[in-house]
């Protein structure tokens, strides 16, 4: 027999009799899985995760689940095709054995696996003093069971909500309250909302949108503390400026904290930014060697982009979680040259404020911005990022309809400033600074962020200011 | 029933909401929200809806109940 056709047999009689374990039972996960079965992997699988529930879809609970329009359980993912798995729900993954081939799970069980999918994703960062997060009142918001007690707390009508961090979950939640009549403080110590991902020209828009909403926003300014009742119920916070103001409930929303410390000592490249691969989504080694047997996807997943100039990317978005399962899970039932690379140009979505906030690249890859289309003043526009005289994301405010306009032309590494698509130009086009904080000052973690080249690189913990 | 939007596909056409506005909700003039897991008894709309999407950004549960495997 030839090799070529023994390497034929070996994959044939992978999908056949292999074993696949996906650790990670949320969007990516369960996308993985109807991707491999639809590649025709029929051999088993098993799908590990740590909530009690089956996969559902985490977008609506910042938005129409606190506003009380439907209970948080009303939010489990459709399901494409019959994936025929094993599902062990509410045990985490403890351990990774890579010589053994083993997932421990929190139970005591090992679970052996020939292939195995890390989709692992983030959790919310708590607020970082153990007994303050304690008190009662005191929110995260990032799972289902978050968004139910969040619901329930702003369904008593508070007298006041404290948002902690001017991100897009804090941006969200701030929106929810005032929607609700509730009043609302979001503390942000960045110099505004959405800083982070969008940088300060489009925060500073965020931030006058935040205040015509009757948001009681303060920026430049950090929680030092959180003080409870006699009877452990959060009642006042008290800020780095020397105020204190009276609230009743409190949402830190710091940013996410990828899960991977199940990874420890399994000798792969996993740290704060996630779990280094390629950009097929094959893990890479503590050593930066790729490996066989190891994929990632989803949140938790760091790999090169080729219009990055092969930068490290993590991507918190919806459509990572997706396309990088697919090509993960296609990955993972083929060999070279039949691999697929995860070439995203990210996207996402927020609804705050009632403008819908939408975006396509990576903005804090950009230094300068340029309004293209509409009127900031009525908060319908778009704009361009660019870098090095080309365009390298672009936002709208409810101009969604023109974000492929700008995407086709990233894809293409297309001049900045970029040719106006000849319809509803502003007044004045002309590139300015994007304000992007300088990395390593504090603010809301964008939900893409550019890690480096090393896969190892580990970069600063968050540490709240005037600690 | 169970639905998923892709909300990077929605324009904000809104003919979901004219078709099953109990399902589809805009806020403001384009940030669509909705209900992922509607009553059956709105499958109907719910299928007109997807199949009037502009952008068929709609996507629907292809397996009832048995076919799951997982129970929550």
């Amino acid at each position: 027999m030839t090799l070529v056709a023994t390497l034929a047999e070996l994959v044939s009689d992978f999908r056949a009799n292999g074993r696949i374990v996906i650790v990670g039972a949320s969007l990516a996960g369960l996308r993985a899985a109807e991707a491999l079965r639809e590649e025709g992997f029929s051999g088993s699988l098993t799908i590990i995760g740590d909530e009690p529930y089956e996969p559902y879809d985490r977008p609506p609970l910042s938005k129409q689940v606190l506003k009380g329009w439907m209970p948080a359980e009303h939010t489990l993912l459709p399901r494409f095709r019959e994936v025929d798995a094993q599902w062990r729900l509410g045990v985490a993954a403890t351990g990774l054995d890579r010589v053994a081939r083993q997932v421990r799970l929190a139970d005591g069980d090992q679970i052996p696996y020939h292939r195995l999918l890390i989709a692992t994703g983030t959790r919310a960062r708590p607020w970082p003093n153990p007994a303050e997060a304690a008190l009662e009142g005191v929110f995260a918001l990032r799972s289902r069971d978050d968004a139910a007690r969040l619901q329930q707390a702003l369904a008593t009508r508070p007298s006041r909500v404290l948002v902690i961090g001017g991100g897009f979950i804090g941006s969200e939640v701030a929106s929810v309250c005032r929607e609700l009549d509730i009043p609302v403080t979001l503390t942000e110590r960045g110099p505004a909302p959405l800083v982070g991902a969008l940088g300060g020209v489009i925060g500073e828009i965020a931030a006058q949108m935040q205040r015509d909403h009757g948001v009681d926003l303060r920026c430049g300014v950090s929680v030092s503390s959180l003080e409870g009742d006699a009877a452990g119920h959060v009642r006042r916070a008290r800020l780095s400026d020397g105020t204190t103001i009276e609230v009743d409930v409190v949402l830190a929303a710091l940013g996410s904290i990828r899960n991977v410390e199940w990874l420890q000592g399994s000798g792969l490249a996993a740290g704060p930014w996630g779990v280094g691969c390629d950009a097929g989504g094959r893990a890479f080694d503590i050593n930066g060697v790729v490996t066989d047997s190891v994929y990632v996807a989803g949140d938790v997943a760091r790999m090169p982009h080729v219009l990055y100039e092969y930068q490290f990317l993590a991507m918190e978005h919806w459509d990572n979680a997706v396309f990088g399962a697919e090509v993960a899970a296609h990955n993972m039932v083929n060999l070279e040259p039949h691999y697929r690379p995860h070439l995203l140009l990210p996207g996402f979505w927020s609804g705050q404020f009632g403008v819908n906030i939408k975006s396509v690249g990576v903005p804090p890859f950009g230094d300068e911005i340029i309004f293209t289309q509409g009127s900031v003043k009525d908060r319908s526009f778009a704009a361009a990022y660019g870098r090095r005289g080309r365009i390298v994301a672009a936002v709208t405010f409810d101009h969604g309809k023109w974000l492929e306009y700008y995407a086709r032309l990233i894809e293409q590494s297309a001049p900045f400033p970029p040719p106006p698509p000849g319809w509803d130009r502003p007044d004045i086009m002309k590139p300015v600074p994007a304000e992007f904080p300088a990395p390593g000052v504090p603010t809301a973690i964008p939900d893409v962020v550019l890690t480096g080249h090393d896969p190892n690189e580990r970069r600063a913990e968050f540490r709240p200011r005037g600690h | 029933m169970r639905i998923v939007v892709d909300l990077n596909r929605c324009q904000g056409y809104a003919q979901c909401v004219y078709l099953a506005h109990e399902v589809f909700r805009l806020t403001g003039t384009e940030a669509l929200t909705y209900d992922p897991n509607p009553d059956d008894a709105r499958r109907l709309q719910v299928e007109r809806a997807a199949a009037a999407c502009p952008v068929q950004a709609i996507m629907i549960d292809r397996l009832d109940g048995a076919e799951r495997g997982a129970r929550s």
